[in-house]
């Protein structure tokens, strides 16, 4: 086998001669293209992963396969090839000849903008650090405090071999390998993602985020977050990087499940830029992601999320208030500039007694871009005195965008009590002129403008992560006035 | 310190602004009156630098510097300031924050560092109780809710705040009661210093009661058809305007 080549592999699987015997070991670090049960195996083969885990992900993609594309949603794209995809990549490795001088120079004038340090910018762009500096240091440290505490916070593929009972235990319980076309796919090919175990009563001590900002470079396309709050432990979870990634993958296809157990709490907030694509509406990323909680009783989760890329969204973070006086919230701000599109929302299941459930939802729209919001509120027969308070606000910028609101409501309980408002407003010629007069130049004026329209949002997020979400808003709305 | 020549502006093929020419000295107070739709308001926006309006023909020159060129920001960096006939409303931005980004861009453009908390925080302070505002309304959404009467006190707060050289008042009387009223004219005439100039514009007497102007200026179908002393308008209120219009058709 040592003159193994790619070519000689493609030919093999071709012939699907070798559907249940590929276990070669591949030199090559990125798969073919194309998705069938051999690369399922190839992928969990590579990862090292159990049996139990290899057939978890065969079942999944033999569901995937007799699933169609959705669509639903108020998008409209080209419909990606998934048999022109390549499922596995190792991470990229650091390029010892790089340097700055390298990276495009339109990023690193936006990473400035942000305030992001040279050298979180080397580690994004995969640029060999000169010192060695705070990730791996700061990373074992945060190991350590949460090691104290029984806190596991791990790759999943780590995850899988060193707490493979609480992955076999939990993984699908709450996005399940049928609920979806891109959860399937998620299912049967994940490439890598987070694992998170907080234990009984345990507060976790820090957010967990610099630990994964510093670890977010590199992650693949099919991510899968698994994150488990034990009896009366809390949690808050920061995902994503305000600096913007400027993947070539098309596809981002993730799924998140969290699970509350009894008078535990997690607070999960995104910040997502991914690449939207030029001003033409040329490339950019497609981001169709499952997340969702499921709430035991006395449980809250909530989710806030600042949604500033990809050329498409999809995504609709959601809560299962199974338990008895469960909480769930959705806080979200979607930016969508030039020809970028956004389908996003939650879903509030309702399913025990007194379960409240709170839904914010800010969508600004500039350019030629669609925003729309699309939420479930479902309260069963069985959950008796559910509320729900629902606000959409919408705020447009120019006249070629669209701003829309598909608000969902089915209460089968009458004692129910369901709020819903929505607004729609624009950014006036007559504000900026005000802002102007007070001598607030315009770009700074709509900055104001936006900023004040998404204060309830931005309040929710931790302190830090709420300065650099209210710079990207700025940044991702430059030029959108003119 | 501002100076208007035969001043032409028309927005969307109608013209408004028919030959204005005006002469403001520091240390006066200029009123402008005239029956709707003569174009008082549209002179407080051109002189603001509002771009809808196109400007054909004259020059406005603030203390001898053609202005013709400069954005609106640029003007109130100069010190021009508007009070609005009708404030905008900025939703989750509070009055504070607004207040802190307009001084600070107006430093920016001056060359200045922002100010520090403390003083903003001392300055603020100081002209809310000029214009003995609540203090729980600096933290309200700006204009979000306010009555007609808390939107103009507000306006001048700003001004206060901001010390411009040349205040326009577009009908800040109109919708105040006769308290407001008396604290919005208690304000300006304590901030009236010999260095800045303000214009009245308004279309009844009661404000000038408290703020008595140098000079009254009557504006009709696009120029200033009449001037005189405050005198001008005790008679405009008495005798309305149709005289004024039968004089200038003259």
């Amino acid at each position: 086998m040592s003159k193994y080549t790619e070519d000689d592999l493609r030919e093999e699987l071709k012939t699907k001669e070798y559907e249940y015997g590929f276990y070669t070991d591949l030199d090559s670090e990125t798969f073919p293209i194309g998705l069938n049960e051999s690369i399922v195996r190839a992928i969990s083969k590579k990862k090292e992963e159990p049996n139990w885990m290899t057939e978890w992900r065969l079942e999944a993609f033999r569901i995937w396969e007799k699933m169609a594309e959705p669509d639903w949603a108020n998008v409209k794209y080209q419909k990606p090839n998934f048999q022109s995809i390549a499922y596995y990549s190792a991470p990229k490795a650091v390029d010892p000849n790089k340097t700055l001088d390298d990276v495009d120079p339109d990023l690193l004038a936006m990473y400035k903008k942000l305030g992001i340090s040279l050298n979180e910018q080397k580690k994004m762009n995969n640029v060999a650090m000169d010192i060695v500096v705070d990730s791996v240091s700061v990373a074992t440290t945060f190991k350590k405090t949460l090691g104290e505490k029984g806190i596991i916070f791990m790759s999943i593929s780590e995850a899988i071999k060193k707490h493979p009972e609480l992955v076999k235990k939990y993984i699908g319980t709450v996005v399940p390998t049928t609920d979806n076309y891109y959860a399937a796919l998620n299912s049967a090919v994940f490439s890598d993602g987070s694992f998170c175990y907080i234990p009984k009563g345990v507060r976790c001590p820090m957010e967990l985020s610099t630990y994964f900002r510093i670890n977010q470079a590199g992650t693949g396309q099919f991510e899968r977050t698994l994150l488990i709050a034990d009896e009366a432990s809390y949690v808050s979870y920061l995902e994503g990087c305000t600096a913007p990634s400027r993947d070539e993958n098309q596809l981002h296809a993730a799924v998140v499940e969290l699970i509350a157990l009894e008078a535990a709490e997690i607070k999960y907030s995104t910040v997502q830029n991914w690449y939207p694509g030029n001003s033409e509406g040329k490339g950019g990323v497609f981001n169709f992601v499952t997340k969702r909680g499921i709430c035991e009783k006395d449980s809250k989760i909530s989710w806030t999320q600042v949604e500033t890329g990809s050329a498409v969204t999809w995504k609709y973070p959601s809560c299962i208030l199974k338990g008895d006086n469960s909480v769930g919230e959705f806080y979200s701000i979607a930016v969508t500039n030039n020809y970028q599109q956004a389908d996003t929302g939650t879903k509030m299941i309702h399913l025990g007694k007194n379960t409240k459930s709170t839904i914010i939802s800010k969508g600004i729209s500039a350019g030629k871009s669609q925003n729309s919001y699309r939420g479930l509120v479902q309260i069963s027969s069985r959950a008796d005195n559910a509320r729900n308070f629902s606000q959409c606000d919408s705020l447009l910028m120019g006249n070629e965008c669209g701003a829309h609101t598909f608000p969902y409501i089915e209460a089968k309980n009458k004692t129910a009590q369901i709020e819903h408002e929505a607004t729609t407003s624009k950014i006036g010629e007559d504000q900026i002129f005000y802002c102007n007069q007070r001598g607030i130049e315009t770009e700074k004026a709509i900055a104001l403008i936006v900023n004040g329209f998404s204060k309830d949002v931005l309040n929710k997020l931790p302190m830090e992560f709420a300065v650099e979400a209210q710079k990207l808003l700025e940044i991702s709305l430059e030029g959108s006035v003119g | 310190m501002l100076k208007i020549t035969n001043l032409h502006a028309h927005i969307d093929e109608k013209s408004i602004l028919k030959g204005i020419n005006l002469d403001i000295k520091a240390g006066e107070v200029h009123a402008i009156m005239g029956p709707n739709g003569s174009g008082k308001s549209t002179l407080a926006s051109v002189i603001a630098g509002k771009e809808e309006y196109e400007v054909d023909k004259g020059e406005i020159k603030l203390e001898g510097q053609n202005i013709d060129e400069l954005s609106v920001e640029e003007r109130a960096h100069k010190g021009i300031f508007l009070s609005f006939q009708y404030p905008v409303e900025i939703p989750g931005v509070t009055v504070t924050n607004f207040m802190k980004t307009s001084l600070n861009e107006t430093r920016k453009a001056k060359g200045l560092d922002d100010m520090p908390a403390k003083e903003m925080l001392k300055l603020i302070r100081e002209k809310s109780e000029l214009l003995e505002i609540d203090r729980k309304f600096l933290s309200r959404s700006l204009n979000q809710g306010f009555s007609g009467g808390e939107k103009k006190r507000n306006e001048i707060f700003q001004m206060a705040m901001l010390e411009p050289k040349l205040a326009i008042l577009d009908e800040t009387d109109s919708g105040l009661d006769i308290d407001a009223l008396r604290i919005v004219a208690n304000g300006v005439n304590k901030l009236k210093s010999k260095d800045n100039a303000v214009v009245i514009i308004t279309h009844y007497q009661r404000l000038l009661d408290y703020i008595v102007p140098d000079f009254v200026h009557v504006l009709y179908n696009g120029k200033i058809v009449k001037s005189g002393s405050k005198e001008l308008a005790f008679e405009l209120e008495e005798k309305g305007y149709d005289w004024i219009k039968q004089e200038a058709g003259n």
